[in-house]
């Protein structure tokens, strides 16, 4: 019974396994924007996004308690499927918004470099 | 016999003219599992079924920012207006009020009524100052001219950061309202089961401010 209760809804141990992370995975990034390291661009944002995700499943984990179990299964599949939606929108938004202009008309510049030619 | 049928869901066999035998009733129970508060009822899954559409809401405002973010309409950046360190600072806010709303749990795991209550005032209290803290930076901002009528960028952020500040609130008026009922009523099984949902959607919200900082504060401050 007690096992199942921690299981189910936690204990301090996995509450406080949970904030520690949570602390850790939150200091790193919120470190390298405040200290201004010497660092890339995309490998700066792959860090933040990469630790944020990780942190994520940190709290749905430790905080959220979803399990496999729990409802028969329902919670993590209805999870499952919000972040398939989740992805479909933010990739698919991206991805077209920042490809509007693939097949429009050349611009000013292309045509007098064609006209140009010799 | 047959009013029992009748309640426990009508599932009784119908008895047949020419059948000698006596009526016989199939009457499933559903399963009670004692050993979990609150899920009797279906609430906890519907709750987190709304949680899952609010994540939703909250996703389709994380795409309009990402669409969005970079049109400073020569107004303000990202690096101009926003102050990490006190991001930092309700960061932590939202993420003691998450763990002492943990400590809360565990303490009504415990029938501890006077544990509940203290952990619950101070993950109120947490919130409170997350919320001052967002409030006092929107009004920095507004004073700076960063309004949200000033690009699209700042558009953006104001609804998504606004909406996450109105979920906060809305939190925050559910945990004053439920410090009342525990008051009146005491640990009774509706009230376990209100504080499992706003339990839900308390580290909820701390896991779109994740999202909030990593995306809107830190990478924008980047680029």
């Amino acid at each position: 019974m007690s096992a199942h209760d921690n299981d189910a809804h936690g204990s301090y141990k996995s509450y406080l396994i949970g904030f520690g992370l949570s602390v850790v995975l939150t200091l790193i990034p919120f470190g390298l924007v405040i200290g201004e390291f010497e660092m890339s661009l995309p490998w700066a944002v792959g860090i933040i996004f990469g630790l944020g995700a990780i942190q994520i499943l940190v709290h749905v984990h430790y905080f959220l308690h979803v399990t496999f179990r729990a409802e028969n299964g329902w919670q993590f599949m209805s999870l499952v499927f919000t972040a398939t939606l989740l992805f479909i929108v933010l990739a698919g938004s991206v991805w077209v918004m920042f490809h509007l202009n693939e097949n429009m008309m050349p611009s000013h510049d292309q045509i007098e470099r064609v006209r140009n030619l010799p | 016999m047959s009013s029992i049928a009748q309640k426990s869901g009508g599932l009784a066999k119908e008895s047949e003219p020419g059948d000698d035998k006596p009526f016989q009733y199939h009457v499933f129970e559903t399963e009670h599992d004692e050993e979990e508060h609150g899920h009797d009822t279906g609430t906890m899954l519907g709750f987190w079924i709304y949680l899952m559409s609010d994540c939703l809401i909250f996703g389709i405002l994380f795409a309009v920012h990402a669409v969005l973010g970079q049109n400073y309409a020569a107004g303000p950046s990202p690096a101009d207006l926003f102050e990490i360190e006190m991001i930092l600072v309700s960061t932590a806010m939202l993420l003691f009020s998450s763990i002492t709303y943990g400590f809360a749990v565990i303490a009504m795991q415990n029938d501890d009524k006077q544990g509940l209550v203290r952990w619950l005032l101070v993950t109120g209290g947490f919130g409170l100052a997350f919320l001052g803290l967002e409030l006092y930076e929107f009004y920095h901002l507004w004073h700076l001219g960063a309004t949200p009528m000033a690009s699209a960028f700042l558009s953006s952020f104001y609804v998504l950061v606004g909406t996450h500040g109105l979920h906060v609130t809305a939190g925050c008026i559910w945990l004053a309202v439920l410090l009342s009922q525990v008051g009146m009523h005491g640990l009774t099984h509706e009230n376990r089961r209100r504080i499992m949902c706003l339990s839900l959607f308390w580290h909820f919200l701390d896991l779109i401010w994740i999202g909030v900082f990593s995306f809107v504060y830190l990478t924008g401050v980047l680029i």
